[in-house]
């Protein structure tokens, strides 16, 4: 589904990320962790499309294209998914309003008729129950006065209308509680299925004991340095990135 | 092509023409009011970038032309069908149609009036010599008003007359729809308004400005709204000239104790326009709130002009102008508040913010608050800016194309607006009307038939 061949990228000339390899293959769940500015968000926002990384080197192939090459917004409709750490306010623009346009523009390129406002509507409500989240948030403007809790179920409700093969979640345990946490995870999990995948990028183990991983890499300065099965998430609560930190870069295929 | 001077000479050829035509009217005290406006325009002249007021505003092209004032109405100027067009769909009001400033009975429709309330064609009024109105009207119209409001009280003929007697709520919106006609040679339409509201009346009106094509005219209005004690006034503003029009507008506005005005003003259409709002709170607990959105592409200029004068104690004032600017439209913005010494306790709060849409697209921005009383909250803020990154990017994410990602925010930047017209069919008709004109991450022309 996804294969990561030797990506570096740079932000105003810094480089960050220095020769990442990872694959995914439909069915998996990938957890990639780290401490802080190891280039884990980076590495999110690049497969997402974000225009003020430069990628300097390096391939990315989903589902046999090229991702470097496609717009954000053409990695949308291909399948890509990325939950933002940071979901953005979008005053003036509701979100059931702001996901039907979305929806109807990955059903266009799908060569699928678009929706009806009755359809979208049954859909968006059934998903929207599926993340607990009351629908009157769906008349009220794109993540304007949400909470942080609010905020990320947001996101998994949006990744659960538009239905992708691949979601990148972004530090999407970061600011929840414990219930809320739970919520996200439960929404992640019952939209898992044997042809589509999940990237988990995170700094603590912590929603890995509800998002259960196939595999774990370790990023640390712009390298995945260690990659393993969910037991290595363990280890790592356990003894801190310092332990990894002297280790020499090791790749595993999924 | 006519120079300034020259100009001025023919408005005054034109002035003498009015006065012949007048048949012994000559000698009313409305026509001493036009005489000594004519006078105060000659000295005046046209503005020019050095006048305070018009810094940013150069209205030497509308100086160029000899725009031939439109003296008496054309039956045949405009029809049932074009009025249709503006008549907003499901709006049960009462609605005076204007052609080039001149009232057509036939095209109106006053039948939701009740039997208390005037609603009238000023033109009846004024040619009634002992008409109380008429007084209000002649010495507001002599106050050392601009130029182009003495060029407006010079050709004073026409207009709408509406007076809320004492407790009348009016029910239904009074839509007062002026329309510039097919007329070829370029000409001036001054239509003059005054609204009396009285003491806790209750009235909301709508004002369109339309173009029936894009033929090159000017519109100079003048409107005199004067709300008693406890009255309010709810007034939306909607100016869809032709692309080629000029339209200069100027409101004022007398506030008595407890009053409440609301204006919502939008500007979609025209070549230069002028928006002109001088609000006077000449007494206590007075509320006086001001909203704009301008649309602008091409070579739009776009002037929203506003005066508050907080004259007395414990009044508020809310002023909220935005403006989406494309092409290489201008936009200007001048918000000044006057507090004056006896006026404590004063709340004004003024906000300006402007979407650039494009490299070449400017706008000029100028809050001026004289403040000479000590207790009082005043708020000034304006910002400039395109669209946030992070949004577009946000959107793209989820699959929506950047084009329709631009007109999405845009719309929203606008709406904000939009959404506090008062009268909601004339509010859904707007947002259909933006909405059509954001396309493909752009502002579009206005359609003109």
């Amino acid at each position: 589904m996804l294969a990561i061949e030797n990506l570096h990228a740079s932000v105003k000339g810094n480089e960050i990320l220095r020769g990442v390899n990872l694959k995914v293959n439909a069915g998996e769940i990938h957890a990639i962790m780290g401490p802080n500015g190891s280039g884990k968000s980076t590495l999110a926002q690049v497969l997402g499309g974000r225009e003020t990384y430069d990628v300097t080197e390096g391939k990315v192939t989903f589902k046999g294209k090229d991702l470097l090459d496609l717009a954000p917004e053409e990695r949308a409709r291909e399948g890509l998914f990325l939950a933002f750490q940071y979901p953005v306010e979008i005053p003036g623009v509701t979100t059931s309003y702001f996901l039907k346009a979305a929806v109807n523009s990955v059903r266009r390129h799908r060569g699928e008729p678009e929706l009806d406002a009755m359809e979208f509507l049954s859909i968006i409500k059934e998903k929207a129950r599926l993340v607990e989240m009351d629908q009157s948030f769906l008349h009220r403007s794109v993540n304007e006065g949400f909470s942080g809790g609010e905020k990320k179920r947001n996101e998994i409700f949006q990744m659960a209308v538009l239905d992708p093969h691949l979601a990148i979640l972004d530090e999407t345990d970061s600011g929840l509680d414990i219930d809320a946490l739970r919520i996200v995870a439960d929404g992640v999990n019952k939209l898992r299925r044997p042809d589509n995948a999940v990237v988990v990028v995170t700094h603590y183990q912590r929603l890995l004991n509800y998002i259960v991983p196939d595999f774990v890499h370790v990023l640390i300065n712009g390298r995945i340095v260690r990659s393993g099965g969910k037991e290595l998430a363990l280890e790592l609560e356990e003894k801190g990135y310092d332990w990894v930190k002297p280790g020499a870069p090791v790749t595993v295929e999924g | 092509m006519a120079t300034g001077k020259n100009n001025i000479e023919w408005y005054q050829q034109n002035f003498d023409l009015l006065e012949k035509s007048l048949n012994g009217g000559s000698t009313t005290r409305l026509h001493s009011a036009r005489k000594q406006a004519m006078k105060r325009f000659s000295d005046l002249g046209f503005p020019t970038l050095r006048d305070e007021e018009w810094r940013f505003t150069n209205v030497t092209p509308i100086t160029k032309v000899p725009f031939t004032p439109v003296l008496r109405e054309d039956q045949e100027s405009a029809g049932a069908d074009d009025v249709r067009k503006y008549s907003y769909a499901e709006l049960q009001s009462i609605q005076l149609v204007f052609v080039d400033g001149h009232f057509r009975k036939d095209l109106s429709s006053l039948s939701n009036a009740g039997e208390r309330i005037v609603i009238s064609d000023l033109g009846s009024i004024i040619s009634s010599e002992g008409n109380p109105a008429l007084e209000a009207l002649t010495r507001d119209a002599l106050a050392g008003y601009d130029a182009l409001t003495a060029l407006n009280t010079a050709f004073l003929q026409d207009g709408a007359f509406i007076s809320v007697p004492k407790g009348v709520t009016l029910e239904v919106p009074i839509h007062l729809l002026y329309l510039a006609s097919r007329r070829n040679q370029p000409f001036l339409s001054s239509p003059r308004n005054l609204i009396l509201a009285g003491p806790d009346s209750r009235v909301s009106i709508v004002e369109t400005y339309a173009g029936l094509t894009d033929n090159l005219y000017f519109t100079n209005a003048v409107s005199d709204i004067v709300l008693s004690e406890g009255a309010t006034v709810e007034h939306d503003k909607l100016q869809i000239e032709s692309e080629n029009a000029y339209h200069i507008g100027a409101i004022y506005i007398r506030q008595h104790a407890r009053s409440s005005y609301t204006a919502n003003s939008i500007s979609l259409g025209g070549s230069i326009v002028r928006n002109t709002v001088v609000a006077v709170l000449e007494e206590e607990h007075s509320e006086c709130t001001l909203n704009g959105l301008a649309l602008g592409t091409g070579k739009q200029l776009v002037d929203n002009h506003t005066v508050i004068d907080h004259a007395s104690p414990n009044c508020s004032s809310h002023e909220l102008y935005k403006s989406v600017l494309d092409g290489r439209a201008k936009g200007v913005f001048n918000g000044k508040i006057f507090v004056r010494k006896d006026a404590q306790k004063t709340d004004a709060k003024q906000t300006n913010k402007t979407l650039l849409l494009s490299d070449e697209a400017t706008i000029d921005t100028k809050p001026q608050l004289e403040i000479f009383a000590d207790d009082v909250k005043c708020t000034h803020g304006a910002t400039v800016g395109q669209l946030d990154d992070e949004q577009v990017f946000y959107l793209r994410s989820r699959g929506v194309g950047l084009d329709d990602a631009r007109d999405i925010l845009t719309y929203a930047f606008a709406s904000d607006i939009i959404r506090r017209v008062h009268v909601q069919p004339l509010r859904e008709q707007l947002e259909g009307m933006i909405q059509a004109r954001l396309n493909r991450g752009r502002i579009q022309g206005l359609e003109t038939e």
